[in-house]
């Protein structure tokens, strides 16, 4: 094993304290046994287990997840249909218009889309709750789906395609048994990209939800400036493990499935 | 991987047909495909020039020529992947532009096979019966059959990925072959083959086209696969064909300069012919030279501009100068290609003009008789070249 020069150890150092000094301080703070945030007085569970009993906190989660479950999957169907189109539509009347359109929303301020998206749902009279953050969750997220989808579909070699309507496929077909059991890592990538986008999204949701249904983000928000209570360090390191578990068991399979493809390809090598 | 088991054949690569085989001079035979007078344009680019073809049953069509020439266009065309601007293709008879491609009766093999990669072998091959809504059992019977054919009945439960580039050059051949097509389109089958593979595997080919009887339209820019697979060669050059015919006349009577430089390897001496006799013709090629003869079916006008057309095998290379020769120019060897089997001797004719000739290497390489600088003589036979017009 190479030794790091200092240079680089105390640049390694630098970086990584940067980015997760403030999580693992957050973390410790999780575990003290005291009623203020910033004095320590032993090691304790007892936030966790109070965290279990309150019902806004639980309710709020419950929600988030529904929104970011529905919006997610909405996200993606349309996504993926609009990068399809885009893709492969040839060209068609107002094809640079459109591919510019569907990515406007990415740099467009969330400011303005909330904002936008509140006056349309006042404007057809639409009551603020789960249904408008699904809808507004929607709206955002897809176009970073059709941008995933897309740079796949842009690699795809279209030749697959045409063997399939060559082999007595209509193109419903070719794209129902051929493109999208190829494309589908980067359509469930998109899903992922879209599933956690809603997650941890404050301002569009704080435009679009309704006294009837507050999402996690909006309630951590509003219940810090009233103070940070040990409760909400409790809840972001329960939400740190699970995106800790969930991006470590993503890339352990990816890199399975990785290595035993160039197994394969090394017995396929020798086999000639 | 063992070797391909082919019988023996002639050695100049003819289908060993029982009779002949040339559905083309016969009037009663109707083609199969008719392209008449086909032309398309992709915007101000024209692709396929007013192009007229037959093609035949049973025929092993190559169309052949310089990347961008059209041939994969025609191919396309026959698979319904792109729709003629102009004229008409028919299949058995009848007009084929309406059908989609999921609906002919032609089947292709794409060039980068096109393999599905989430599919096993065995379902790659089952992919288009599945489509026809085969029974399972006529299904599993018709699959087994072709990996039987293709020799891969054991890689039917790999992966595309899992197995080599000839396997997977097989796979995707017995998955156009399984729905029996009555036309099969080949995309350059063997381009990503290495050289020794390739020609195994054309020889392969034949046999697959020999046993199943389908029609193979095969597009390839590699002249020898050309010649050694097909019944047919149609050589294309800007989306028009110069010439189709069988790959014997091609090489022997190039029609013009272009498909004889295009195939093989020729000396073309640029002259003026002066008729001498029935079909023969006296060329006139340099200042102060003996003037050449050669034989010609095509009539020339006295005095009318032409090529010569000479293979370097048909040369001649001598010390002294042979006594019967109809043709014969003295030289200087400028350059000798040595290529194992074969040597070909650059020759420089006093005029600056370079001649090939080649010659079989039946010694060994320390005993050859001509080295750089030696002064030798040239001969050929009167029919040895062909007159072209200029």
């Amino acid at each position: 094993m190479m030794r790091l020069s200092w240079f680089n150890t105390v640049s390694l150092t630098l970086g990584f304290a940067f980015l997760y000094i403030p999580m693992i301080i957050l973390v410790i703070y999780s575990f003290n046994d005291s009623q203020l945030v910033t004095v320590w007085a032993g090691f304790s569970t007892r936030w966790y287990g109070e965290l279990l009993q309150n019902e806004a906190f639980l309710n709020a989660a419950w929600v988030t997840l529904k929104v970011a479950v529905f919006s997610s999957t909405i996200a993606t169907v349309l996504g993926t249909m609009a990068a399809y189109v885009l893709v492969r539509g040839g060209r068609f009347m107002g094809r640079t218009l459109f591919s510019g359109m569907i990515y406007a929303p990415l740099v467009m301020p969330e400011v303005i889309t909330g904002l936008s998206l509140l006056l349309l749902f006042i404007g057809i009279g639409l009551d603020r709750g789960v249904l408008t953050i699904v809808l507004a969750h929607t709206t955002f997220s897809m176009c970073y789906v059709s941008v995933v989808v897309s740079s796949r579909l842009i690699t795809f070699d279209k030749s697959l395609e045409e063997a399939a309507l060559d082999l007595g496929c209509s193109q419903a077909e070719a794209f129902r048994l051929v493109t999208l059991p190829i494309i589908a890592p980067a359509v469930i990538s998109g899903w992922l990209l879209a599933f956690t986008l809603s997650l941890d999204d404050l301002v569009i949701a704080s435009f679009t939800a309704g006294p009837s249904a507050t999402t996690l983000p909006i309630k951590i928000f509003s219940a810090v400036r009233l103070g940070v209570s040990p409760e909400i360090n409790a809840l972001s390191t329960l939400m740190i493990a699970i995106v800790t578990v969930g991006v470590i068991t993503a890339s352990l399979v990816s890199k399975r499935a990785m290595v035993r493809q160039q197994r394969d390809e090394q017995e396929a090598a020798r086999a000639q | 991987m063992g070797q391909p088991e082919t019988a023996p054949r002639s050695a100049t690569g003819e289908m060993p047909h029982a009779g002949v085989f040339e559905p083309w001079n016969d009037p009663a035979e109707s083609p199969l495909i008719r392209f008449r007078n086909v032309t398309k344009r992709f915007g101000e680019f024209t692709a396929i020039d007013d192009l007229t073809l037959d093609i035949y049953e049973r025929e092993f069509f190559a169309l052949l020529g310089p990347s961008g020439c059209g041939k994969t266009t025609m191919m396309r065309m026959l698979a319904g992947f792109e729709a003629p601007t102009e004229g008409v293709i028919e299949l058995s008879g009848q007009d084929i532009a309406p059908i989609p491609p999921n609906k002919r009766a032609v089947n292709m093999m794409f060039q980068s096979y096109a393999l599905f990669p989430h599919l096993s072998v065995w379902e790659n091959i089952a992919f288009g019966l599945r489509r026809d809504r085969m029974p399972k059992r006529d299904l599993e019977a018709r699959v087994e059959e072709m990996l039987r054919l293709t020799r891969l009945d054991q890689f039917a439960r790999r992966k595309p990925h899992q197995i080599s580039g000839g396997q997977r050059q097989r796979v995707a051949l017995a998955r156009s072959l399984a729905k029996a097509p009555k036309l099969l389109l080949l995309d350059e089958p063997l381009g990503a083959l290495d050289k020794k593979l390739r020609q195994d595997t054309q020889f392969e080919l034949m046999d697959i086209q020999e046993k199943t009887g389908t029609t193979f339209v095969i597009v390839t820019h590699d002249q020898e696969e050309a010649m050694t697979v097909a019944s047919r060669v149609a050589v294309m050059d800007n989306g028009r064909i110069i010439q189709a015919d069988t790959p014997a006349r091609i090489y022997e009577s190039p029609s013009s300069v272009y498909v004889a430089d295009f195939i093989g390897d020729v000396n073309i001496i640029q002259g003026r012919a002066t008729p001498d006799g029935d079909e023969a013709y006296r060329v006139d090629w340099a200042q102060g030279q003996t003037p050449l003869t050669a034989s010609s079916a095509t009539r020339f006008e006295p005095g009318q501009a032409c090529h010569l057309a000479i293979r370097p095998e048909k040369v001649t290379i001598s010390s002294d100068r042979p006594a019967d020769a109809a043709n014969a120019v003295q030289g200087k060897v400028h350059d000798i290609a040595y290529l194992g089997n074969l040597s070909t001797y650059h020759v420089e004719l006093p005029g600056g003009v370079i001649i090939k000739a080649q010659t079989a290497n039946t010694r060994r390489l320390s005993r050859r008789s001509y080295t750089w600088e030696d002064t030798v003589w040239l001969s050929w036979t009167a029919t040895a070249g062909v007159l072209l017009a200029g």
